[in-house]
């Protein structure tokens, strides 16, 4: 968390996410999903398997994880992280709850793009 | 001199412990003044719920009576809200005309019960669950008998209804989440509870979502109509959806409010001699709606009040719900996280449910239900920070195992006597079991059941059983002879399927409570397997969880490497029309689709549609009559044909008419793998029915029915089922094969190696040999198409999961295009 300058962007509520499901927020010419776990944790990544781009907001949502629909691979939602012996990593942006609406900090997709 | 003068704004449980703090610091600084809106002295509002159910009584509850404000000298004005505050005058002055001036003012306003805004929420009989007015409300209703409906399966509402339910009325909860108190507990905790309201004759709904309140014609509540249509009468309706800080008297004096009245971490609000205090407080961020964060927040500025720099810095909380006979205790945060780990405990035998999050080797959450005695260790420990790597083996245990080496547990299954019983059930001891493994030689697990009947009924001794004849055998045991299905279960397949049965589980929450999951959720491996053990096994009762579908099902459509989906319209038997191809070269068009292309299956695959199309593209294959090809299921796919007697002068059948039925009677079901059909008119087979999951070859004498067959990763000719004489004897075969391997086959293991399991003699002996089998599988097959039988596409045409296909959010940003 190097970024000193929050961009906190409001983009719905947290009814607007399926439970251990994931919508998408289109950035420009990235997409974020953003994943809402079993116990209503936001989380959101850029919807980008490291292993093959697959779109892991289609993927299933468990244990803090979502599997990649494409191979399976399992990423962390908190750190965006390829978990056991796979090794990657894609974009984790910070998101916060208030009052129901969910913000994504924006101001790491500057590096990211 | 003269002492300061201090008023307070409200009466509830936080302020009374702020003055108690005061006077025991400095008994003399302050004259107090407290306006109250209630018409009462302080009472103990926990307590509440005991008084609802009639264990206690409002007498029982009060905290400080009338002898303690005379004995402090503290002016406590009765039934006396405030109405204004002139901050320049430093005076406060009630709506029944009493005013006082102060030198600090405490406003602990406290919160309001959140009314949602249904149609019918101001009719007679619609009540909020706060107050003592609100408990007599209820108890006087009560009396009348009747139905009482509340709304909300929080804390509060659970309480509301244990109480009305214990003063003798039929009482429903509607709760618009899956699971109850989901704040505070996780699924198969929410699952326990459920149940245990259930079991009391409560009746509880989930993802219920109240329409209106049904007006009497007299103002009175009737009903509640849900939005799926349905009406439950009632005389009362309780609201106890959650609460709102009432910070409204604070706005209105011109301090800084959010949600709550804002203070900073000294508990003043945006006027310096002006603190605020408990649940209308907003502090960092967060509202409390507990009471120990508030007293917390009492105690800070007890010590600011008299001059002191206490500093106020958040709260973890904990909860307990207080309904005599649940035993239910959660405290932290317990989400899931990939730098968490988790120790889950569950005996399904006691109801007993315990999960400890731990992070960096520190308790960070716990929900403990049936067994809540070591909750208070476990959150003391959380909010210490104790380092609990030393006692990790038996932590979840609780305090009592704590101290002396941790078990190996095979040392205490052997340390067991042999009159130890291990199988429950069946009532078998360890001495039993031991000699048997010893006599015959046994060395599978299957073995010890078949001989002993240990671990065959529930199953949920295997563990210990598998322990014993490792103590047995040493190594001459093989655990791994069983295959779990996943990580977080060491039950394999079978095992699980079994016990779906045999223990009528009918969730995902209730297999993985009663089987004693070590996970919390389960996994992408487990969900989608138990998922379908489910659907097939209960297919009228059970509510399929999307979320624990593949995309592919989930969507409908198969998901391709570049994120593009391809769809897959039914053509049945592989018969189309000039209509129908028009119909779908229309669709290409229109959505640029860029590849068209013949499946294996003889069905044409559109590739390269954009998810958020998926809707539009099926409205209009829709509107030609198109259903869903189900070409990404693990269900029946396709049914593919030759053109049999209808044009083939080797044709013997109409093998095409006959692929058009399997297809148009078997379509929409599941079944564990993917399953592929086809009908050949001939022995020439040009439909290459055998190589299929099930086959048909059209004989002049008849049907001869092919099955477990394979072109994918194995490459395997069908074995012959039998031969049958009619069409009709055909479908009943084929469909009673069918749910023979629905209700056997492991979750994506395809009929072939089903049948290799099995036995293809065991399975011909089934279908062919016993009418009465196959009669019965038939019949099962034909109840659960019942409910299978639904077109996903034109259910997403009609609206069902639009959130779907559509993003949240779309962000401008200069580059976008």
């Amino acid at each position: 968390m190097t970024a000193d300058i929050h961009n906190w962007v409001q983009i719905g509520t947290l009814d607007d996410i399926p439970r251990e499901g994931a919508r998408c927020v289109k950035n420009g010419d990235m997409t974020i999903a953003v994943f809402r776990t079993a116990k209503d944790e936001v989380f959101a990544l850029e919807d980008k398997c490291p292993h093959k781009n697959g779109p892991l907001s289609q993927g299933i949502v468990h244990d803090g994880c979502v599997t990649c629909p494409l191979h399976n691979w399992v990423i962390s939602l908190e750190t965006g992280s390829a978990q056991g012996a796979d090794e990657g990593r894609t974009t984790a942006f910070p998101v916060r709850l208030e009052d129901g609406s969910v913000l994504i900090d924006l101001s790491f997709s500057h590096e990211a793009v | 001199m003269s002492k300061k003068k201090l008023v307070v704004v409200g009466n509830g449980m936080a302020p009374g412990r702020m003055l108690e703090h005061l006077f025991e610091k400095d008994a003399d600084a302050y004259d107090v003044t407290i306006f109250n809106a209630e018409p009462r002295v302080n009472y103990n509002r926990l307590m509440l719920s005991p008084v609802l159910s009639g264990e206690k009584t409002y007498e029982d509850i009060i905290t400080h009576g009338d002898d303690w404000y005379a004995e402090h000298g503290v002016t406590l004005h009765k039934a006396a809200r405030v109405s204004g505050i002139d901050r320049d005058a430093k005076t406060v002055t009630s709506e029944n005309g009493i005013t006082a001036s102060y030198d600090k003012l405490v406003i602990a306003t406290g919160s309001n019960p959140f009314i949602i805004p249904l149609p019918g929420k101001d009719l007679d009989g619609v009540l909020t669950y706060r107050d003592l007015d609100d408990v007599d409300k209820m108890l006087d209703a009560a009396g009348r008998g009747g139905r009482a409906i509340v709304i909300g399966g929080g804390l509060l509402g659970l309480e509301a209804a244990a109480g009305l339910k214990m003063q003798g009325m039929d009482v429903t909860v509607l709760h618009l989440m899956p699971t109850l108190m989901e704040r505070q507990l996780d699924p198969a905790a929410g699952f326990l509870l459920e149940e245990e309201f259930r079991s009391r004759s409560i009746d509880v709904r989930t993802k219920a979502n109240s329409h209106e309140i049904v007006d009497d014609g007299s103002g009175k509540v009737k009903a509640i109509r849900l939005d799926d249509g349905t009406e439950i009468e009632a005389s009362i309706v309780v609201m106890a959806v959650g609460i709102r800080p009432s910070a409204d008297l604070a706005k209105s004096i011109g301090l800084d409010t959010n949600r709550g009245v804002l203070v900073g971490d000294d508990m003043r609000t945006s006027d310096p001699d002006i603190f605020a205090l408990g649940e209308c407080v907003e502090h960092r961020g967060m509202c409390y709606g507990l009471v120990a964060p508030l007293y917390e927040m009492a105690e800070a500025i007890a010590d600011n009040l008299l001059d002191g720099t206490a500093e106020y810095t958040g709260s973890v909380t904990a909860t307990k719900l207080k309904v005599t006979g649940v035993d239910l205790y959660s405290a932290g945060d317990f989400a899931e996280g990939d730098d968490r780990e988790e120790i889950v405990l569950r005996d399904a035998s006691a109801g007993v449910y315990k999960r400890l999050v731990l992070k960096d080797n520190k308790i960070i959450g716990a929900v403990l239900y049936g067994e809540t005695s070591d909750g208070p260790w476990f959150f003391d420990m959380l909010k210490k920070g104790t380092d609990v790597s030393e006692m990790r083996e038996t932590l979840i245990f609780g305090q009592a195992y704590q101290g002396g080496a941790p078990l190996d547990p095979t040392a205490a299954v052997a340390a067991l006597p042999d009159d130890a019983e291990i199988c429950g059930c069946n009532g078998i001891c360890k001495g039993k079991i031991v000699s048997t493994i010893k006599e015959k030689g046994l060395t599978t697990l299957d073995g010890v059941r078949a001989h002993t009947k240990a671990s065959n009924s529930c199953g949920t001794c295997t563990g210990l059983v598998e322990q014993l004849m490792q103590v047995t055998l040493g190594d001459a045991y093989n655990p791994a002879a069983v295959t779990p299905m996943c990580g977080c279960t060491p039950l394999g397949h079978d095992e699980v399927r079994r016990l779906i049965k045999s223990k009528e589980l009918k969730s995902i929450p209730a297999v993985m409570q009663e089987l004693e999951w070590t996970s919390s959720g389960g996994c992408a491996k487990c969900r989608p397997a138990l998922n379908y053990y489910l659907v097939s096994d209960w297919p009228d009762e059970y509510a399929d969880d999307y979320q624990s579908r593949f995309i592919n099902e989930r969507v409908h459509a198969n998901i391709q490497k570049d994120g593009t989906y391809s769809v897959v319209p039914r053509m049945w038997g592989g018969m189309t029309s000039s209509k129908e191809l028009r119909a779908i070269a229309d669709v290409v068009d229109k959505f640029d689709i860029p590849a068209v292309k013949c499946t294996g299956g003889q069905r044409i695959d559109m590739l390269g549609i954009k998810k958020e199309d998926l809707p539009a593209v099926w409205a209009d294959l829709g509107k030609a009559g198109f259903v869903s090809g189900q070409a990404y299921a693990k269900g029946l796919r396709t049914v593919k044909t030759c053109v049999g007697t209808d044009w083939c002068r080797f044709g013997t059948q109409d093998s095409t008419g006959l692929g058009v039925k399997l297809e148009k009677f078997m379509w929409g079901s599941w079944t564990p793998a993917k399953l592929k059909m086809a009908v050949s008119g001939c022995p020439r087979n040009c439909a290459e029915a055998t190589c299929k999951d099930i086959g048909i070859i059209c004989v002049d004498s008849g049907y001869e029915i092919h099955f477990a067959g394979a072109a994918g990763l194995d490459i395997k000719g069908t074995e012959v089922l039998g031969l049958v004489k009619t069409e009709d004897e055909a479908i009943e075969h084929v469909a009673a094969l069918a749910q023979m391997y629905r209700e056997q086959g492991r979750y994506l293991e395809r009929i072939y190696k089903w049948a290799k399991r099995i036995g293809v003699d065991e399975i011909r002996r089934q279908i062919m040999d016993d009418a009465n089998m196959r009669k019965a599988y038939f019949d099962r097959f034909v109840f659960s198409q019942k409910f299978a039988q639904v077109d996903p596409w034109s259910e997403r045409v009609s609206g069902k999961d639009k959130h779907e296909f559509k993003p949240m959010a779309v962000l401008t940003k200069e580059a976008a295009e």
